[in-house]
């Protein structure tokens, strides 16, 4: 039932700044299945972008051997790699990254637009996937004409709309208050027992304790990966911050 | 197959919505990038629709003057015989003329010209120095003159040398402004002659001297007997090909006829010229040919401006938008998808400005065409869109490329 996506092994990453080398990962090995939540933590430069990067297909490494869904990465072409960020992975990033002179639908629209989606169907599509992250009612709106929290949920319809095997986010809450932040976790919740696979990256401990599994990172390595005992379910069991 | 061709068109026609997209948005930025296209796009336009109007113009009068017509002379018209060489050939006489009238085959029409500067007068008007064109009633098959008013001399005029006269249009109306000239008689040199045709315009302003328009048809008889002894002055025998693909065996023949009628032996060369329209097409051609490429270098050269402006926008532009194609990137686009986007921009932009271009040139040529007769053609049209399109992807080639093969994680560090 729960196959595997993603399996890494010993990937490392280094980029040469001038004459000095930097290992952004220094020897990383990882196996994530799909419908996993996983939390990845750790302090600031400890390579958990980088990380966040290579799984997403958005970079290479410069050693080991990383594969999606049994096909090698490394061996992936540039078009390859595009087609497997469109279909099989939706990106949420802590600035949003939205096309700022299109409004919510057109943004949304976008990956399927590469898909090759037409017309038609894309505009549906889109719409249905605003009205489940509870943005029905903005579909016109420029981002600029949304709050963060809503802006952050358009970045999310896009990730959700090509239906893809795992959804990244990199400190999708880090922008946010933490009210704003709860109501995007309480999302990801959702959308993980629909049975999406979902990794982000964060700083906070509470954030985390929201996934079923946190990996902690530190120099480039793996630290610690481990599963969370005392989950906190949105919804059910409330953070204080939320309490009325 | 027809998958692949399918999904092309799907994803230009999708970067053509989102190329307009990013023009509109950027509307003061797309409008100046613009202007350089159509500033170009109209001065290429306009200058060889210019350099097309003087071209009409001319072969206009030098077929009213006939490319067809050869024109046995003492003088040759084009040549680099010395001047002195040819001032001591020997004339040609109407006696030559006869002879050569009767053994020659090839032509349609053979007359002898004798010409002579005089003053014509009529009443109180009067014009200076006009050509005053003797020949006989065979001169009017080796032009192609229509008339306004009466007809050519007959030949009845024409062999007792009677004092009547043919006159072109513009002396018309400089001596009869009110269009009365038939049968009136003007003072030719101080001899009355009488009006009997008056010629339609037949040339164009280029022709000056040539222009049959500034001329006076009369019989030859009377130009020797008034201003010129026939025993004294060479002759011109204007010579009509059968048809235009005639012309060169026509002038051999000429050519061979007189030199033995005026009896050259073999080896020596001719003592007289066959002169044709040709020899002046060629001088204008180069003429026009260095018109041409100085003018059309000149306009190239602001189109030349245009391009780069529009390289330099999409440059910025690509730049500005690092983080969009880092994003467009991360969720799907292939590196030819971002390609295609910024090259359609660009050649977009350099269209639309190639249209506004062509309405400039069109309006300017309407203005241009009360002094200047001038014509857009329509292979202006597919020049102007075809130069402004290729301006659009070359500019745009560099920028776009360097768009495409942008790293996606560098592109949405990008501050
Ligand atoms: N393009 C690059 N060139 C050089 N060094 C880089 C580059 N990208 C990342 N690094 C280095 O790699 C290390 C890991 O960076 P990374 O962005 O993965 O950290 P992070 O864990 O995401 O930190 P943060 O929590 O602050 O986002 C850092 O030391 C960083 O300086
Ligand atoms: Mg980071």
């Amino acid at each position: 039932m729960n196959e595997n996506i993603i399996n890494i092994e010993h990937i490392s990453k280094v980029y040469t700044v001038g004459d000095v080398k930097v290992h952004a990962l220094y020897d990383v090995s990882l196996r994530i299945d799909s419908t996993e939540y996983v939390a990845i933590m750790g302090p600031s430069g400890s390579g958990k972008s980088t990380l966040m990067n290579m799984l997403g297909c958005l970079d290479t490494p410069s050693g080991g051997k990383y594969d999606f869904k049994t096909r090698n990465v490394s061996l992936m072409t540039d078009n390859e790699l595009a087609e497997i960020r469109n279909r099989e992975i939706g990106f949420v990033f802590q600035t949003f990254n939205l096309l700022s002179r299109s409004n919510a639908l057109h943004n949304v629209e976008l990956p399927l637009i590469y898909a090759g989606v037409p017309s038609a169907e894309r505009k549906e599509r889109a719409n249905q996937a605003l009205i489940s992250v509870g943005l029905g009612d903005r579909v016109h709106h420029k981002p600029n004409e949304l709050s963060g929290g809503q802006r952050q949920r358009v970045a999310i319809a896009r990730a959700l709309v090509t239906n893809p095997a795992i959804i990244l986010a990199d400190e999708p809450t880090g922008n946010l208050d933490s009210k704003t932040g709860e109501e995007i976790m309480l999302l990801f919740h959702e959308i993980n027992q629909k049975g999406n696979t979902i990794i982000l990256v964060t700083h906070e401990e509470y954030i985390a304790q929201h996934a079923a599994r946190v990996i902690r990172v530190r120099d480039g390595l793996v630290e610690r990966d481990e599963a969370i005992v005392n989950r906190y379910i949105p919804g059910i069991s409330k953070p204080e911050s939320a309490v009325k | 197959m027809k998958k692949k061709t399918g999904l092309l068109l799907f994803e230009l026609r999708e970067g053509f919505i989102i190329a307009l997209q990013s023009i509109v948005a950027n509307k003061a930025r797309s409008f100046l990038t613009m202007l350089g296209i159509v500033i170009g796009i109209s001065s290429v336009v306009s200058m060889s629709t210019a350099i097309k109007g003087i071209d009409a113009s001319f072969q206009k009068g030098i077929s009213a003057l006939g490319t067809d017509v050869l024109y046995i002379d003492k003088w040759a018209w084009f040549s680099n015989t010395e001047w002195w060489k040819m001032r001591n050939r020997r004339k040609i006489t109407m006696e030559q003329y006869e002879k050569y009238k009767q053994t020659a085959q090839l032509p349609m029409a053979v007359a002898p010209v004798s010409n002579a500067r005089k003053k014509v007068v009529y009443n109180e008007n009067s014009v200076e120095s006009v050509n005053i064109n003797g020949s006989n009633a065979d001169y009017v098959k080796t032009t192609n003159f229509t008339f306004a008013l009466g007809r050519f001399y007959n030949d009845i005029e024409a062999k007792g040398a009677r004092d009547v006269a043919v006159i072109g249009s513009e002396l018309a109306n400089k001596l009869f402004p009110r269009g009365d000239a038939l049968d009136k008689t003007i003072k030719i040199g101080g001899f009355g002659y009488k009006i009997v045709g008056v010629l339609t315009e037949q040339g164009s302003f280029i022709l000056g001297d040539f222009n049959p328009d500034n001329q006076v048809f009369v019989p030859i008889g009377t130009v020797f007997k008034h201003f010129a002894s026939e025993t004294f002055r060479s002759i011109t025998i204007n010579v009509r090909a059968r048809t235009p693909a005639l012309v060169e065996e026509t002038k051999i023949e000429a050519e061979g006829l007189m030199r033995k009628i005026r009896s050259i032996s073999p080896g020596i060369e001719n003592d007289f010229s066959v002169n044709q329209q040709e020899g002046l097409m060629t001088n204008y051609n180069s003429v026009v040919g260095v018109i041409q490429v100085a003018g059309l270098f000149i306009t190239s050269l602001s189109l030349f401006v245009g391009a780069i402006g529009i390289m330099n926008i999409m440059f910025v532009s690509v730049k500005e938008r690092t983080r969009e194609i880092g994003v467009r990137k991360a969720i799907g686009a292939k590196r030819r998808t971002i390609l295609a986007q910024f090259l359609l921009e660009s050649s977009t932009i350099c269209l639309m400005g190639g249209f506004v271009g062509l309405l400039v040139a069109i309006l300017l040529s309407y203005v241009v065409d009360r002094f200047l007769p001038t014509s857009i053609q329509a292979s202006a049209v597919f020049i102007a869109i075809g130069i402004s399109l290729i301006t659009g992807v070359v500019a745009g080639l560099a920028p776009a490329y360097t768009a495409a093969k942008m790293d996606p994680v560098d592109a949405l560090r990008y501050e």
